[in-house]
């Protein structure tokens, strides 16, 4: 009898092409995907060297994280140098002849929206991204990881990618999740409970009767946030789930191929009895919908708490870190975080911009209005999400509230693409991942919570426990 | 063009808080500027927001490497979890750019740590109490420090010695500046030789054979 392995193990055995024998592997890479910000200049040693990519249809490209969301937009962007990046991924995609979904192709999005959408991300390959969010691939049962720009280099010459061995830990989920909670607000939750740096070094594997219960989507949101905990892959294994989704996407395998891939997919959950470095749990039963109230992911709380008080930290690097939080957030200890004014509702992101994350929010804005002085966007995580969701309708719901209806990108995640909110240093309310300083604009104050919860802010305006408009 | 990293003897700076993010090392709006500077010019972003007032030219004179004593410092100290956030290597390229090729902190955010070594950027941790010594002699006059990456010490300014750990296989790449594409490449019929067996396994990766 073979050893128990878990999901993590089995595929870096099967991607394993060298040993270093000291904790790194040369490991291959299934994957690559590029998006506008690494321009040309993430080929340039393929270019010094005059060499080709050796499998050029293992990689895939958009534009996504500089370029503008508005309507009939160009590679105009207003940020310096984004113009250069579009026009040089672009041009040195066709160089090399690697696939790229660009502006004007309804295939066109967020790496992280497309990639699992266009079935180019399959259970137990290896996925590589420049971009810290990649782990949201993971929910797929994929070996996904963020990288930098000269990591993405040697996988394009060489499709491997030197990678040290981390460590196991498994999240288990312990109960259901009380109605109205989402994926956002368990990944919230879990880094508030287990702290910003829990992840360090480890390949996380979620699991439990709640993970088993969420839909695709849900488990890519949950992933995505992984590296918010330090963890820079988290995984849920494939399943039937998995397996439902998948069937028919583009690059998903068809026929006897399909079937022979579900077999193997099917080998690959973590065995019974295979150990982990650590082991966390959670009770699901205790997740509401959450909210956060400072400048990191773990800084989160349920709607219905309170804004910890520097006073009542236990210790005192505990004490100066929620008071340089609270300085920048501008809340006062001990207020409820539920009745919190905002200025902006932002629906978006590789978090939350896929079609039941509209869906979910456009359910909550029905027959309402964004409230006076709230600023309100919705950024599709892609063209399909987009033509989706207006075949659905939902475009009419999200604009009759008062919601701006935009292109696919990374628009306020990241506030590159020359995008800004009106009124500066505003409070926002966002679907996406970080809450950091000026993430969302020099001065902008960020509240990360889940579509729904979004929605609520916008049409309240104030930071409103979503339960109380649709029960 | 190989450059190395054996010793490194220079200004230290003392930014001492913790959870310091690629954000803050490289605030999202200068990313592009990547595109017009090339990696190797990219040092006037490093610290944009904290560095400069709102005009992005004037320099905040708080600011510690706006501090005579500290400017052109090619040695950071700081609090845990140093270069935690995105996976953007803009934020080495930065500190490269400065002239910084060593960040002194009790703990680094992984992914800023590996990009480090493949910039020739040490990152070195040593405990939080050593950091803090460090520091404590570098306020208010500055200081020099030296760091022997072969003999694996930090030399504070007042002569006090630490020793730091660093893996073997990385240590010798920043002793020798090795280039990874060029000793992967090596391995190329290996590499070929593995996907040979990989295709007959998951054919459904080989997109162009399938
Ligand atoms: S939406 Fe934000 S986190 Fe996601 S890929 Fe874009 S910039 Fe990165």
């Amino acid at each position: 009898m073979d050893q128990p392995r878990t999901l993590f193990q089995k595929i870096w055995d099967d991607h394993e092409i060298h040993d270093f024998g000291n904790g790194y592997s040369l490991l291959h890479v299934d994957r690559n995907i590029m998006h506008d910000l690494l321009g040309a200049l993430v080929f340039e040693p393929l270019d010094k060297r005059g060499i080709k990519v050796p499998n050029p249809e293992f990689h895939f490209a958009t534009q996504d994280h500089g370029i503008e969301t508005t309507a009939g937009r160009t590679d105009e962007t207003k940020i310096a140098g984004g113009k250069a990046g579009v026009q040089g991924l672009r041009r040195k995609c066709k160089e090399y002849g690697l696939t790229m979904f660009d502006l004007g192709d309804e295939r066109q999005g967020i790496v992280h929206v497309f990639t699992p959408e266009q079935g180019i991300a399959l259970p137990g390959s290896t996925l590589i991204c420049g971009d810290s969010h990649t782990s949201t691939i993971g929910g797929l049962g994929v070996l996904a990881w963020g990288v930098g720009l000269t990591e993405i280099e040697h996988v394009l010459a060489t499709q491997t990618i030197v990678a040290q061995k981390p460590k196991t830990m498994r999240i288990t989920f312990e109960g259901k999740t009380a109605p109205g909670v989402t994926a956002k607000d368990m990944i919230l939750y879990t880094i508030g409970q287990l702290g910003a740096k829990a992840g360090n070094g480890y390949v996380v594997e979620f699991a439990g009767e709640a993970i088993r219960a969420l839909p695709v989507e849900g488990r890519l949101t949950l992933c995505n946030m992984s590296i918010e905990m330090a963890a820079r892959y988290g995984m849920v294994a494939a399943d039937e789930t998995t397996f439902a989704y998948l069937q028919g996407k583009p690059y998903a395998p068809k026929g006897d191929v399909w079937d022979k891939a579900v077999a193997y997919w099917r080998t690959l959950p973590t065995d019974e009895g295979a150990t982990f470095d650590r082991e966390e749990t959670i009770d699901a039963t205790k997740i509401t919908p959450m909210v956060t109230w400072g400048t990191s992911p773990q800084d989160a709380i349920g709607v219905g708490g309170r804004i910890p008080d520097p006073d009542q930290a236990e210790t005192p690097e505990r004490k100066a870190y929620i008071e340089r939080a609270l300085l920048y957030s501008g809340l006062k200890p001990n207020d409820a975080i539920d009745g919190t004014p905002i200025d902006v509702a932002f629906i978006g992101s590789c978090t939350n911009a896929r079609i039941s994350d509209l869906r979910a929010a456009a359910k909550v804005l029905k027959g309402r209005k964004v409230a006076a002085g709230v600023e309100a966007w919705c950024v599709p995580g892609s063209g399909l999400v987009k033509r989706d969701a207006e075949a659905e309708g939902l475009d009419k719901i999200f604009k009759e509230a008062g919601f701006e209806w935009r292109e696919p990108g990374c628009s306020m995640c990241v506030s590159l693409g020359g995008d800004g909110f009106k009124k500066p240093g505003a409070r926002s309310i966002s679907t996406t991942n970080r809450n950091f300083e000026n993430r969302q604009g020099v001065g902008v104050r960020t509240h990360l919570a889940s579509p729904e919860m979004v929605a609520a802010a916008a049409v309240t305006g104030k930071i409103t426990d979503v339960r109380k408009l649709t029960s | 063009m190989t450059e190395k990293f054996t010793t490194l003897k220079g200004r230290a700076a003392p930014l001492m808080r913790a959870n310091i993010d690629t954000d803050a090392l490289c605030p999202s709006r200068f990313l592009t500027r990547i595109n017009e500077t090339g990696k190797d010019g990219f040092g006037g972003f490093l610290f944009g927001d904290w560095r400069y007032e709102k005009d992005e030219k004037t320099p905040k004179p708080d600011f510690v490497l706006n501090r005579p004593q500290f400017k052109d410092a090619k040695i950071l100290l700081a609090r845990d979890n140093f270069g935690c956030g995105s996976s953007r290597e803009h934020a080495v390229w930065g500190l490269k750019g400065y002239g910084i090729r060593c960040v002194i902190a009790p703990s680094f955010g992984e992914i800023f740590f590996n990009n480090c070594f493949k910039n020739l950027v040490l990152p070195l941790v040593l405990s939080e109490a050593q950091v803090e010594a460090i520091a404590a002699q570098l306020e208010p006059d500055g200081g020099e420090v030296t760091v022997d990456l072969e003999a694996q010490t930090v030399t504070a300014p007042d002569g006090t010695q630490f020793q730091f750990e660093i893996d073997p296989a990385r240590k010798e790449k920043l002793l020798k500046g090795l280039d990874d594409i060029g000793i992967t490449l090596e391995r190329r019929d290996e590499i070929k030789a593995w996907q040979d067996a990989d295709r007959a396994k998951r054919p459904w990766i080989y997109l162009a054979s399938a």
